[in-house]
């Protein structure tokens, strides 16, 4: 499972991070970097409520 | 067990409570009614990008609406009556027939719909941003080059309008009847902060200010076209567009007489269960916080999915016999305004001590902590999404409010 983030459509709300920490991470510059792309299996609930809280629709998981 | 479940709301809330109820074990039939002709559709952009670029409907809406749940929705169709006895909604279809739909177990997510300023139904050149085709409709007004947008209303809709509208090159003058604007949901200190963005983005801002009436001039085809404002303080302001955002009433006349008790939105218990096998979330759930030791109807966009899921998860565990689980998350909004963004963790109110703990409100990046009786009850930031959703879990713990400051000093 990978994280795709569309950072077009990105604007920082950081709900991503209040919910992942572990994969989000909104730093002073206002901007988000996934920590880990690749996350493990345990972690796909989270990531999953990240996709539906995120106000933008702007993250995705591809499986691959 | 196969049963019938009827979600009557198609938009955020409803969507919710559909895929948490197909994704958690309801295997019988979703039905989903709602009025509006659009499929589900998300509306924070409706004030902002959505009226700033030509985007398409379709680029809004909701993942839920793409996801393949085995819903039977109908669209343009419209809850009339409930019966409680019967288990059974009355319905009205788009041609004007009616219909009638049985449930097992009930989802309300009617929501609410926009105010509408006293005399001024089918005034051309006046708006109210709430659906895809009152923001449609507003967008073409824009479109045509007007010399001068009036907003009516100063909240978080009226000030993303203005700051849009300046965005499109347009003259606005923002009017609000309170002294300070966002005065009830973010203080008199905070809301005065508000306003000068405006004014530094060079918005016409009327402050204490009502509005006596609109002055109007017949059309090529006799419809009246709103050609100004008439303000309280005597002056008026001319306008080629209108646009009002003055709140919301919830969508709750079709329950009236249904038994459901009703006192600004449906009144419901603290797992949202409004009646046996009968739910209500998003704007228009009124329920019991524990947390804030209010009676709350929160209107904001997260709260819909949260209380669409619980509500879900309410009608899941009644059918299942388990024990039902209190609802009562944090509440959390985003406003984008002009290259500002403001973001709300909590429930402050205007009595609460305001206290700016990182950045400056003059350079409009901060961080300003609520408190009452000693705890952290809210985090406002502008332009600061990381400290706001990391102080929000402090407002879960019901943190100590000079501990909560100390450590927001320190981030």
């Amino acid at each position: 499972m990978r994280v795709v983030v569309d950072f077009d459509l990105c604007e920082s709300n950081a709900v991503c991070m209040g919910i992942a920490p572990e994969i989000f991470e909104v730093r002073d510059d206002d901007f988000l970097y996934v920590l880990d792309e690749n996350p493990p299996e345990s972690m796909r609930a989270k990531l999953e409520e990240a996709v539906q809280r995120c106000p933008k629709q702007a993250i995705a998981i591809a499986e691959d | 067990m196969t049963s019938t479940a009827v979600v009557i709301g198609a938009s955020l809330a409803g969507m919710h409570a559909a895929r948490t109820l197909r994704h958690e074990g309801h295997d019988g039939d979703i039905v989903v009614i709602d009025p509006d002709h659009f499929a589900s559709y998300d509306r924070p952009p409706l004030s902002k990008q959505f009226l700033a670029e030509d985007l398409e409907p379709e680029r809004i809406l909701l993942p839920s609406a793409r996801e393949d749940l085995g819903l039977d929705l109908r669209l343009g169709t419209r809850a009339t009556a409930l019966d409680l006895a019967d288990r059974s909604v009355s319905l009205q279809h788009a041609d004007g027939t009616l219909g009638l739909v049985s449930y097992d177990s009930l989802v309300i997510a009617t929501g609410a719909s926009a105010r509408h300023l006293p005399g001024t139904a089918g005034v051309r050149g006046v708006h109210v941003v709430r659906t895809v085709a009152d923001s449609l409709a507003l967008r073409a007004d824009l479109a045509a080059q007007p010399r001068r947008v009036v907003v009516i209303g100063a909240g978080f809709i009226g000030g993303e309008v203005a700051a849009t509208c300046r965005g499109r090159g347009l003259e606005v003058t923002l009017v609000e009847a309170m002294p300070v604007p966002l005065e009830r949901a973010l203080g008199a200190e905070m809301g005065a902060v508000c306003a000068q963005v405006h004014r530094d983005h060079g918005v016409d801002v009327r402050l204490a200010t009502g509005v006596d009436g609109l002055e109007t001039t017949p059309d090529d085809d006799g419809t009246p076209l709103v050609t100004a404002v008439n303000l309280s303080d005597g002056t008026s302001v001319p306008a080629d567009v209108v646009v009002v955002g003055i709140g919301v009433q919830v969508n709750t006349g079709w329950l009236e007489g249904s038994g459901l008790a009703l006192d600004d939105g449906i009144l419901c218990d603290e797992t949202l269960l409004a009646a046996p096998g009968v739910v209500a979330a998003g704007d228009i759930a009124r329920y019991h916080s524990r947390r804030f030791d209010r009676s709350l109807r929160v209107e904001h966009w997260e709260h819909a999915i949260a209380g669409g899921e619980a509500a879900a998860r309410r009608l899941l565990a009644e059918q299942r016999g388990d024990a039902p689980e209190v609802f009562d998350p944090v509440p959390w909004f985003w406003s984008d305004q002009y290259d500002r963004k403001i973001q709300l963790a909590g429930r402050p109110e205007a009595t609460d001590v305001a206290r700016v703990v990182h950045g400056s409100t003059e350079e409009f990046r901060f961080v300003t902590m609520y408190g009452r009786a000693g705890r952290l009850v809210g985090v406002l930031g502008m332009n600061r999404p990381r400290h706001v959703i990391q102080l929000r879990g402090m407002v879960e713990e019901g943190a100590s409010f000079d501990e909560a400051c100390a450590r927001a000093e320190a981030m």
